[in-house]
């Protein structure tokens, strides 16, 4: 008797020290409750590929939508996920993937997204494809975009600025609001990466 | 002193006790969630042409005590609120740690815009003595 007691306490105990402390838990992001699978995108990669979530499964995945002229928010939200990238260090960083979706198909083509991102990092994927591709995958995230004219004749685009952080096995996690620091990226990414 | 005077005094003597708890009683909250709740039908109501309004277009927040944003879409199609696209049944919880004013894109509302205000937690005895007064008339409005 005494054996078992002695056996379930020390279970007990691996059981605490396994367990990570509570607040680590707590994403800085936004969480949605319950999980469910991230929508499917049907793109091309700038890759050369299809892309498809489903190729980054078992990887933890940071989701965002932009365009390659955007002079204000890409720019930022790029530079943060390829800082985040960095901060976690070269064996985790591995098993993060960042897609990068254009909200302006009729001047990304793949090249000058390839482009683009590449500036930021050289891992980063971007999807293009025909507007109505990129409207299904706008419209299945709840993205919104408009065109603003400039006083040139060309004109820019405000769009949603969220990232989305979809984790190893497909689950649409969490959503982090455009502004936060990658500090906070690298948080929320260690909670995801220990699955 | 007249009778009159020492109900003065009375008087003068309770509103200090008032304000001096309000000013320097530590101020708590039982829960940091701020939830509001997107009711079944909204959307098919809104589609018939009833301007209904869920959540009001300005939320406050105060860092430490209220500072989680808590929405459960009930309806059954999704809705975009801020950030995200929550589906039917979905919750979305969105903690605050700064404090400032974000404006999100909101499909709950008929102005599709909602606006959160985070303010930081009242540390000074004024700070509190405001607080305090603000959420009691708000509790009084609902």
């Amino acid at each position: 008797m005494r054996r078992r007691i002695a056996l379930a306490l020390l279970g007990a105990a691996a059981l605490a020290s396994a367990a990570p402390p509570a607040d680590t838990q707590t994403l800085k992001a936004g969480t949605l409750t319950p999980v469910l699978a991230a929508p499917e995108l049907k793109l091309d990669g700038t890759d050369g590929r299809p892309l498809g979530l489903e190729r980054f499964r078992g990887k933890v995945v940071l989701l965002a939508f932009g365009f390659s002229n955007c002079g204000e928010v890409c720019p930022i939200t790029l530079a943060t996920l390829a800082g985040a990238r960095r901060k976690l260090g070269t064996d985790a960083a591995r098993d993060v993937q960042v897609v990068y979706v254009t909200v302006d198909p009729e001047r990304d083509t793949a090249a000058q997204m390839k482009k683009f991102l590449g500036a930021f990092d050289a891992t980063f994927v971007g999807g293009v494809g025909t507007r109505a591709q990129i409207d299904a995958a706008q419209a299945s995230y709840g993205i919104s975009s408009t065109k603003v004219a400039n006083a040139d004749g060309s004109y820019t685009i405000g769009h949603s600025s969220s990232i989305y952080l979809i984790d190893r096995k497909g689950g649409l996690r969490a959503v982090m609001p455009y502004g936060h620091p990658a500090d906070d990226f690298v948080h929320d990414l260690q909670i995801l990466l220990r699955g | 002193m007249s009778r009159r005077g020492w109900i003065l005094l009375a008087a003068l003597a309770i509103v200090l006790a008032a304000l001096g708890w309000a000013g320097f009683a530590p101020v708590e909250a039982t829960t940091h969630e701020q939830a509001f709740d997107i009711p079944k039908g909204t959307w098919a109501r809104r589609r018939a042409g009833d301007l209904v309004e869920i959540l009001p277009d300005r939320i406050r927040l105060t860092l430490g005590l209220n500072d989680v944003l808590l929405i459960r879409n009930h309806d059954d199609v999704p809705q975009v609120f801020g950030p995200t696209i929550m589906m039917p049944g979905q919750s979305f919880r969105l903690p605050f740690e700064r404090a400032a004013s974000y404006q999100f894109v909101c499909s709950a509302h008929a102005s599709g815009q909602l606006t959160i205000d985070v303010e930081p937690r009242p540390e000074t005895p004024w700070a509190r003595i405001h607080w305090r007064a603000r959420h009691f008339l708000e509790n009084l409005e609902r």
